[in-house]
């Protein structure tokens, strides 16, 4: 057997009924989920967006800071979320807050103990995309009506 | 005696037990509710100008709401970014490194946000 490095490791190995050891794979392990279902999908999405959202309050931080700083500062930040590089990070962000948010509903739904049934699963998985899609488009319509 | 349901119901022999997990669950409920107003906020302060923005930001409506939504946002994030680094980093040296720094990280950048949003207030 190799040394273990780590102490959780003890949780991954076991022996098989003959007796020999053998070390088990634990989860998350990439080769037993198939990414073209989509409830692993959306459920790797769902991380993926909440460590991209964590990256986006830096903006969030930039932008209060700046308003409470001065005028100049402040020009800054609207300098650079009115360019095309600022619109298409919003525009992302928005995508991924909106999917976030919905995903996240999903698994309120699951803690509290409904939506298992597997056509239940893969409705409200639809409805998760198609409400991010709608709801994305949804508030760059409203924002691009406010601003002009 | 106690059942093993009790146990859990006493939050373990830690006195911890779902603390983190349910924490997740209350901010998250927190900002479904709160990221709806911050964005469609947005969406009404889109090209308004500088002043326009601070005397929004200084209302004490708006102020208390970014407040509870910087709070809770925050938090969020640092528990879930935990969970990830929990399940991903290793070996384990590195894991509690990369779990603290996101508590740090995390505890600073809500502290700039409030003392902005404090700030504004103050200076309206």
């Amino acid at each position: 057997m190799t040394t273990q490095h780590d102490a959780r490791e003890a949780l991954m190995t076991g022996r098989r009924s003959d007796g020999t050891p053998v070390r088990r794979p634990l989860s998350p392990h990439l080769q037993v989920y198939d990414m073209m279902q989509m409830n692993s999908a959306l459920s790797i999405t769902h991380r993926i967006t909440g460590a991209i959202w964590s990256a986006g309050t830096l903006l969030l931080v930039w932008w209060l800071v700046a308003a409470a700083t001065g005028e100049e500062s402040f020009a800054r930040v609207q300098w650079f979320l009115g360019s095309f590089l600022g619109l298409l990070v919003l525009f992302g962000l928005t995508a991924v807050t909106w999917y976030h948010t919905l995903a996240g509903l999903r698994h309120l739904l699951w803690d509290w103990g409904f939506g298992f049934e597997l056509p239940t699963m893969y409705a409200t998985g639809r409805a998760v995309l198609i409400g991010t899609a709608v709801l994305t488009v949804l508030t760059w319509i409203l924002a691009l009506i406010f601003w002009g | 005696m106690r059942s093993a349901l009790g146990r859990v119901r006493g939050l373990g022999s830690a006195r911890k037990g779902t603390h983190h997990w349910w924490m997740l669950r209350v901010t998250s409920l927190a900002l479904l509710p709160l990221t709806f107003w911050f964005v469609f906020s947005m969406i009404g302060l889109a090209g308004a100008s500088y002043v326009e923005t601070v005397l929004w930001i200084s209302r004490p409506f708006n102020a208390v709401l970014l407040l509870a939504l910087i709070a809770a946002t925050f938090h969020h994030m640092a528990n879930g970014l935990q969970v990830v680094a929990e399940d991903y980093v290793r070996p384990e040296t590195a894991q509690m490194l990369a779990v603290l720094a996101i508590k740090a990280v995390s505890v600073l950048l809500a502290l700039a946000c409030a003392v902005a949003v404090v700030r504004i207030v103050a200076a309206a």
